[in-house]
């Protein structure tokens, strides 16, 4: 649990702590690679500010309710060890100061918390409501236990009319708001801009049309059911978030998956980014007009997803990952034509990206445009290719390895610019090393079984599941209740760490080019919302 | 007068072929750029399919939109049919180019783009004020080259009659003056931005945010948005014309036989493929370029027409 490296700093963290007179207390935690503090709600903010000093990254907060209170979990990170917070709130006065202050990357989290659960952060700087639209009442929380699973539909909700966004005013200034309806297929958002003429002066985010109550859904489930919600929470992203779900499972059950299954568990990972980032590749360059690369891109990701469908059952992999193991296989035959599909891919990649790369119209418009500073990125908190574009070296597969990639040498791409072409080069550089993995994972991959059977977990075992999906690190957190059953899922996307530097990229930049800086970070709406 | 008569009813079928022609030509465009980028286009025939569905549905008017928008479409498609009827197409001395000269082309141009401006704006979404302030940025530069090079056809000409001025062309033989090739250079790039294509606007992009042209008829739908795209593809026809008979004369019929007029055809039908041929190879490699970027391509567009008058003035006059 408690593994040399990665927790070196912990000890001083800790001595820290109870020189500034916290009342911290190491406990046993969700099983899973983090060390568990208990702390005493007043502490809370004053824990957050020493945090932030000593320079740990803020990951996650979550709550749940076990009448008569509310347990809050907060967790935090630095040089691969985790640390998780915890604290307990009366139901009847949840009050806790906030992290936000001192982590900006909390804002959100804690109004989603403040939403949900009824906790209401003292010192948070920005109160207004977030995930709750008008579907359900200021009074009502949908997460405390006295909220019932299945209820009546209360019927269409209202428009969310009364939201009161930031203004701005002067001569010239008027407002754009873009979506939730938006003129293509995409998920909604709302954005609102406050432009002088072309030039972005400021921008809002205003998501949560999405929500689908995944973390309540996810109450009284089975094992199975679990992981097929959790495949569920972002479409593009069902192998992470489900292999994040059945590891913190696993974790508190005490279930080791056989190696065959963990190995193809990262064969399919790597699979999903493969296709999203041919996706994307080719869906950056049409945001700027460059629709060759988006058709050939488009063609590489189709044939890679028709022979996820063929082999594994679905073409985004979905349902392939299951408590215990995984519930497909490759046989021989299939073994050697995903070895060729992917050998071949890379054959093309290497005909396709010089053209990218040699194409000044291309490049012109893709070179400083959206930057996002170093500084900012780690302000943020920011993740996966969003954070390596802005300079910032962060991958869990390399940072705090878990099988089948301790075993291997996880290249991770940097660039330094954190621009929309450093955002493009970063994600072509994980196509390759992706198609390397690959290539890797499939040689390697251990004979036996690919399943044990689901064993029930013991009452209250809780479990903590991190793993590296492709936009970044997701940390999936699993409580088991008194038969089994799963009493509390919160699955932390990594898009919840990435949207708010959407907000602070497009500074500076001009209204047309809001599409491609969107796309190049494209956190995901669904992933967020819950 | 039995040959009065001809010239206007050839005028007439002319204008018709533009008319009729356009979404042709929209479609050979389309699909060569799908060739380009390894893809299977639609048929040849898809832009008139695509106008029938849109006339046979369901007309919406967007609320608070006033008859501004609803009568644009059919001031847009009226303007634009004029300005067709202006444009040599296969014949030249028609009675239609000796009453409009080319400076009332750019004026009918300038009517349609003014009730597009104003039918964006009417409905009062964000988009459509964009499009219209984008629209007339664009415009406020491309009108200007336009008519640069318009004069400068017109000096070497001596006439801003399109059939007189092509006809001494013609007559003057195949003779590379520097003016032309300037003018010609010039026209190109203000074709590409004022017929809302790559790497100025974007006419199949699905972002709004990025929208120039789509953006203002973004409300639009049923038989207006029809009308609207119709008369896209004829603007977009008129420029190729236009750029095909005055630097690239040889071919059109001059007398109105038979055999003079089918030559014409087929020479300007070739003209015009090539022309959009060449279109869809810089559509396919070149990105959009950024928005801020445009005013500088036009700047450019009319420094090129500008040269073509000085080189004129210079080299030519009196030579």
């Amino acid at each position: 649990m408690s593994t040399g490296g990665a927790f070196a700093w912990f000890e001083a963290f800790l001595a820290d702590c109870r020189g500034e007179n916290l009342l911290v207390e190491e406990v046993a935690g969700p099983a899973g690679p983090a060390r568990c503090l208990r702390l005493d709600p007043e502490d809370w903010g004053a824990f957050a500010r020493l945090a932030a000093r000593t320079g740990l990254r803020w990951c996650a907060v979550w709550g749940e309710h076990r009448p008569p209170r509310i347990v809050v979990s907060a967790c935090l990170e630095r040089a691969g060890g985790y640390l998780l917070a915890r604290t307990a709130v009366e139901e009847a006065t949840p009050v806790l100061p906030s992290h936000t202050p001192h982590y900006p990357a909390a804002d959100r989290p804690e109004r989603h918390l403040q939403d949900l659960l009824g906790v209401v952060f003292t010192d948070h700087p920005d109160a207004r409501r977030w995930v709750r639209h008008r579907a359900w009442g200021e009074s009502e929380f949908p997460l405390r236990r006295d909220f019932p699973l299945r209820r009546e539909a209360p019927g269409p909700t209202p428009p969310d009319a009364d939201y009161p966004f930031l203004r701005t005013e002067g001569a010239g200034v008027y407002e754009i708001p873009v979506g939730p309806v938006h003129a293509g297929i995409i998920e909604p958002g709302h954005f609102r801009f406050q432009a002088i003429g072309e030039a972005v002066l400021n921008l809002e985010e205003r998501l949560g049309y999405t929500h689908k109550g995944i973390e309540k859904l996810a109450e009284g489930r089975d094992a199975e059911g679990l992981a097929r919600l959790a495949g569920r929470v972002s479409g593009d992203s069902t192998v992470g978030h489900t292999w994040a779900a059945c590891q913190a499972m696993e974790r508190a059950a005490q279930l080791e998956p056989p190696p065959r299954a963990l190995a193809l568990r990262g064969l399919l990972a790597k699979r999903e980014r493969i296709a999203n980032h041919l996706g994307d590749v080719g869906a950056i360059c049409n945001d700027v007009g460059f629709a060759f690369a988006w058709f050939q891109f488009s063609r590489l990701r189709e044939r890679w997803q028709r022979d996820n469908a063929r082999v594994f059952g679905h073409r985004l992999l979905r349902g392939a990952v299951v408590p215990g193991g995984t519930a497909v296989d490759v046989s021989p035959q299939e073994h050697r034509e995903l070895a060729g599909a992917a050998a071949a891919l890379a054959h093309e990649l290497d005909e396709l990206v010089p053209i990218l790369e040699e194409n000044a119209s291309l490049q012109d418009r893709l070179v400083g445009t959206g930057v996002l500073p170093r500084e900012t990125a780690e302000r943020l908190g920011t993740l996966g290719y969003v954070a390596r574009a802005s300079g910032i070296d962060r991958d869990v597969r390399r940072d705090a390895p878990y099988f089948p990639y301790d075993r291997l040498e996880v290249r991770v791409p940097v660039r330094a610019a954190g621009d929309v072409a450093a955002r493009l080069a970063v994600r072509i550089e994980e196509l390759r090393i992706g198609l390397e993995l690959h290539a890797r994972l499939l040689d390697m991959l251990p004979g036996g079984a690919v399943r044990v059977p689901w064993r029930g977990a013991a009452p209250g075992a809780e479990g903590l599941g991190i793993v590296e999906g492709w936009r970044g690190e997701i940390l999936a957190f699993v409580r088991f209740g008194p038969r089994g059953e799963v009493a509390r899922y919160y699955p932390r996307d990594p898009s919840w760490l990435n949207w708010p530097a959407l907000e602070v990229l497009i500074d500076g930049n001009i209204v047309p080019d809001f599409p491609v800086c969107n796309k190049s970070v494209n956190a995901s709406y669904s992933g967020h919302d819950l | 007068m039995a040959d009065h008569l001809t010239s206007w009813v050839l005028a007439l079928v002319q204008t018709a072929l533009f008319v009729a022609g356009a979404p042709l030509l929209a479609g050979w465009l389309k699909r060569v750029k799908c060739r380009l980028q390894n893809r299977r286009g639609p048929r040849l025939t898809q832009p008139y399919r695509d106008l029938l569905r849109l006339f046979r549905k369901e007309l919406l008017l967007p609320e608070g939109s006033s008859w501004v928008f609803r009568a644009a479409p059919y001031v847009i498609f009226g303007a634009i049919v004029l300005a067709a009827a202006v444009v040599p197409l296969i014949a030249l001395r028609l009675p239609t180019s000796a009453i409009a000269d080319v400076i009332v082309l750019v004026g009918f141009f300038a009517l349609a783009r003014f009730f597009l401006a104003l039918a964006g704006m009417d409905v009062g979404t964000a988009f459509g004020g964009m499009g219209a302030s984008r629209e007339m940025t664009v415009a406020s530069l491309a009108e200007p080259a336009l008519l640069m090079a318009v004069f400068t056809l017109a000096m070497s000409a001596g006439t801003t009659d399109l059939s007189v001025a092509i006809q001494r062309i013609l007559s003057s033989g195949l003779v590379i003056r520097p003016s032309f090739v300037f003018a010609l250079l010039g026209l190109l790039l203000v074709a590409v931005a004022e017929t809302g294509r790559i790497p100025v606007d974007n006419p199949a992009t699905h972002l709004e945010l990025t929208m120039i042209h789509e953006a203002m008829v973004l409300e639009y739908s049923g038989r207006h948005l029809a009308l609207m795209e119709w008369a896209a593809q004829i603007k977009f026809m008129i420029y190729a014309a236009l750029i095909a008979n005055i630097f690239l004369p040889w071919g059109i019929a001059v007398g109105f036989g038979f055999g003079a007029l089918a030559l014409g055809a087929a020479a300007v039908a070739v003209k015009l493929a090539l022309l959009a041929a060449l279109l869809a190879v810089s559509e396919t490699l070149l990105a959009k370029m950024r928005l801020f970027a445009a005013p500088q391509f036009l700047g450019f567009a009319y420094l090129l027409c500008l040269l073509g008058m000085l080189s004129h003035v210079i080299l030519e006059v009196g030579g």
